[in-house]
């Protein structure tokens, strides 16, 4: 009997050495080891991360690198032997042990591209109970599980569903958005690689549910490892018979298809989104009407984020209660969220709302990686807001981070040390949404310029107290009159940075870092 | 000469086009299928597109001018393509940039006749950071020394 040996074909873990590592245990246990290919673990940090399974449990080495692997042999690694890079068993690995592991739970643990690992993990229970209820009840079960959309606007995800059920029209479609644009967010790509089955069921669940046919998965080009999984997974799936027509011997009808963006932050949002999806270029449209009422070729369409959809079969098949009972106040279940930046242990981490900053960087996070001190975050990607160590003790929630100043978008935490000029920070956000503004709109297009000219002329010295109004004005109006939230919310970073350190907002950067 | 080669059909092109059906909401596929073919998209390739499709050339042009990935021209042999984004910035990624730059001499998004740099605004691998991109292959954790053996052992490759 050969040992199972677990690593992870995750693109993070890929990219510090998982692939010749894998090929170094190979090489050197042949017969001895069959080597299967998971997500990640999460815990970014410790890749490549080996498991070896034992009757205890599967026992973690990492990080390994080739040169390693030699001496993992000697040390008898193939029953668990202890090692320097040894770790114990996974499970109980703090950092993974304190997690609320819901959307999460397979992602690193099964063979990511086999169905029948899939099954035996709990895969397909949610949509089997979906196939023998009537739509109007699972729309009914999602709204009651309280889940809101993760892909930044946190809108409850059952309301839109039910605006979409009650749409006559014949054809419906269901788009899930993987365009993961935020910087410092990489959920939905670690849910795409390391269990891609649970997204296309969360779909077909969804077009069950709305009466939709036909779905997308729109994945940015980033994203070249994600979208080759996702294609053998929709594969997989048609083989089975989940994808096609009478799904699971039912009357519901499902086809996916996949499709690649083509760089370009705008298309995450939604109506960028779906005229991408139909050939064009990603501009904005103005709402009303809202995709669920004419959406994708004008049909009413659902456009849910990759870790809202791969959450919906946990909800059908332990319940809309149970997901519920994670969570504070109307921020209810669970978060992936993702710790990057200078910090020591950065990862995924899923937690139930409720859990505090602090606990994230410091408990989790380990401080930072450089040993500096830490001097702000930043949660919710480009447009999210910083926030400073005297403000840790805020709970990650929809509610109580707005209160705070920030949001949560789509999860993303990035640490930065003292070493960082705010001032700069302030100016790549001006920066990034002149770079990214898809021009439909003067005061995102041409605000952003201006702005980040003005934090230059203020950088420089210029008029100082003259160019902060200026700038005060111009954030107000990109706040006030912009179409969607690129230019809306590019203001939070530079606001919050301004606030929370005013003294570098002075004059010449040389003076300000004194 | 110029009306005859305005006539000539991309045949790769045209394929292209083919094997999605024709259909004009497939376009952004047809882009990237004749792109990661040829390097860049040609005019005689964009024209082939809007005749195979049915559109007009102005919007073929809007599509095309409006995403970063899609090129008109051909690039350098090889681009490495380097993150600029927040998390990656937390552990030094202008540092970084500046090195690549001195290292390969060529500036960012400047391109270059061998190798090129390119500005990533986020890669998904921001807890490993800083980050990098070469022909579809993430790397991780990167330095100036990370950087020049990447950049050897690609070009290995490629010749
Ligand atoms: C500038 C901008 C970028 C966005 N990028 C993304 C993205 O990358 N992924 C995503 O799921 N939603 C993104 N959104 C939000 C979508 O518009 C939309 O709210 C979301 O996909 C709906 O799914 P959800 O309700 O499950 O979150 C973005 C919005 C804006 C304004
Ligand atoms: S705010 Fe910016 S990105 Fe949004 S619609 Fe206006 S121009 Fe386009
Ligand atoms: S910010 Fe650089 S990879 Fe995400």
């Amino acid at each position: 009997m050969s040992v199972k040996i677990y690593i992870p074909r995750d693109s993070a873990a890929l990219s510090v050495g998982a692939y010749d590592v894998a090929e170094e245990i190979k090489a050197q246990g042949g017969n001895d080891v069959e080597i299967i290919a998971t997500g990640s673990r999460g815990m970014l940090w410790l890749e490549p991360l080996v498991e070896v399974e034992t009757d205890a449990g599967r026992v973690a080495y990492g990080p390994v690198q080739p040169e390693d692997v030699k001496s993992l042999f000697d040390a008898g690694f193939l029953n668990g032997g202890d090692h320097k890079l040894s770790h114990g068993l996974t499970e109980v690995i703090p950092y993974f042990a304190k997690q609320d592991r819901l959307t999460f739970a397979r992602v690193g643990v099964i063979d990511r591209l086999s169905l029948a690992d899939y099954e035996v993990h709990g895969g397909l229970k949610g949509l089997k109970k979906a196939l023998s209820m009537p739509p109007e009840s699972i729309v009914e079960e999602v709204l009651e599980s309280g889940l809101r959309g993760r892909g930044g606007a946190g809108f409850p995800t059952g309301i839109k569903w039910k605006t979409a059920h009650a749409q006559t029209s014949e054809q419906k479609y269901i788009c899930a958005n993987a365009d993961e644009g935020d910087s410092g967010t990489f959920a939905d790509r670690m849910l795409m690689e390391g269990d891609p089955f649970s997204l296309i069921e969360g779909m077909i669940i969804g077009g069950r549910a709305i009466g939709a046919e036909t779905g997308y998965v729109y994945i940015r080009s980033e994203y070249p490892h994600a979208i080759r999984v996702m294609r053998r997974a929709v594969k997989a799936m048609e083989d089975a018979g989940w994808l096609g027509q009478n799904i699971g011997g039912s009357d519901t009808h499902f086809d996916l298809h996949i499709r690649v963006g083509a760089g370009a932050y705008i298309c995450g949002e939604e109506s960028s989104m779906l005229e991408s999806i139909e050939g064009k270029r990603g501009q904005v449209k103005v709402k009303p009407p809202i995709p669920a009422i004419s959406g994708l070729f004008n049909k009413p369409t659902i456009v849910n984020n990759v870790l809202t959809l791969a959450t919906v079969p946990f909800i059908l098949s332990e319940g809309a209660k149970t997901y519920a009972d994670y969570g504070q106040g109307r921020s209810r279940g669970t978060q992936p969220f993702q710790l990057a930046g200078d910090v020591a242990q950065g990862g995924l981490i899923e937690m139930a709302f409720g859990v505090t900053i602090d606990e994230i960087v410091n408990e989790f996070g380990g401080g930072t990686r450089s040993g500096r001190p830490v001097k702000a975050v930043q949660i919710g990607g480009p447009l999210g807001g910083y926030l400073t160590p005297g403000q840790f003790e805020t709970s990650l929630g929809y509610e109580s981070l707005a209160e705070a100043g920030g949001m949560i978008g789509h999860g993303g935490i990035v640490v930065y040390n003292d070493t960082t000029s705010m001032m700069k920070m302030a100016r790549y956000a001006m920066e990034f949404c002149e770079l990214e503004s898809c021009g439909k709109c003067t005061p995102c297009r041409i605000g952003s310029v201006r702005g980040k000219e003005t934090l230059d002329k203020i950088a420089a010295g210029e008029d100082v107290a003259a160019n902060l109004d200026v700038l005060e004005d111009l954030c107000d109006l990109m706040e006030e009159a912009s179409l969607c939230a690129m230019g809306g919310l590019t203001p939070m970073p530079v606001r919050t940075a301004m606030k929370a350190f005013p003294e570098e907002f002075t004059g010449p950067l040389e003076k300000a870092a004194e | 000469m110029v009306t005859l080669l305005n006539t000539v059909e991309d045949k790769f092109a045209r394929e292209a086009c083919r094997a999605h059906g024709d259909q004009a909401d497939e376009l952004l596929e047809i882009l990237h299928d004749v792109q990661h073919e040829k390097g860049h998209l040609s005019d005689s390739a964009l024209r082939t597109i809007a005749q195979a499709l049915n559109i007009s050339r102005a919007e073929i042009h809007g599509v095309v001018s409006f995403y970063h990935d899609y090129k008109r021209e051909p690039g350098a042999k090889l681009t490495l393509h380097i993150c600029r984004a927040e998390a990656c910035k937390a552990v030094g990624a202008d540092t970084l940039i500046t090195e690549a730059e001195t290292l390969l001499d060529v500036k960012l998004d400047e391109g270059g006749a061998e190798v090129a740099l390119a500005a990533a605004y986020c890669l998904g691998n921001c807890a490993l950071g800083p980050a990098i991109m070469v022909n579809d292959k993430l790397y991780g954790r990167v330095d100036r020394a990370k950087i020049n053996a990447i950049t050897a052992k690609h070009m290995a490759q490629i010749s």
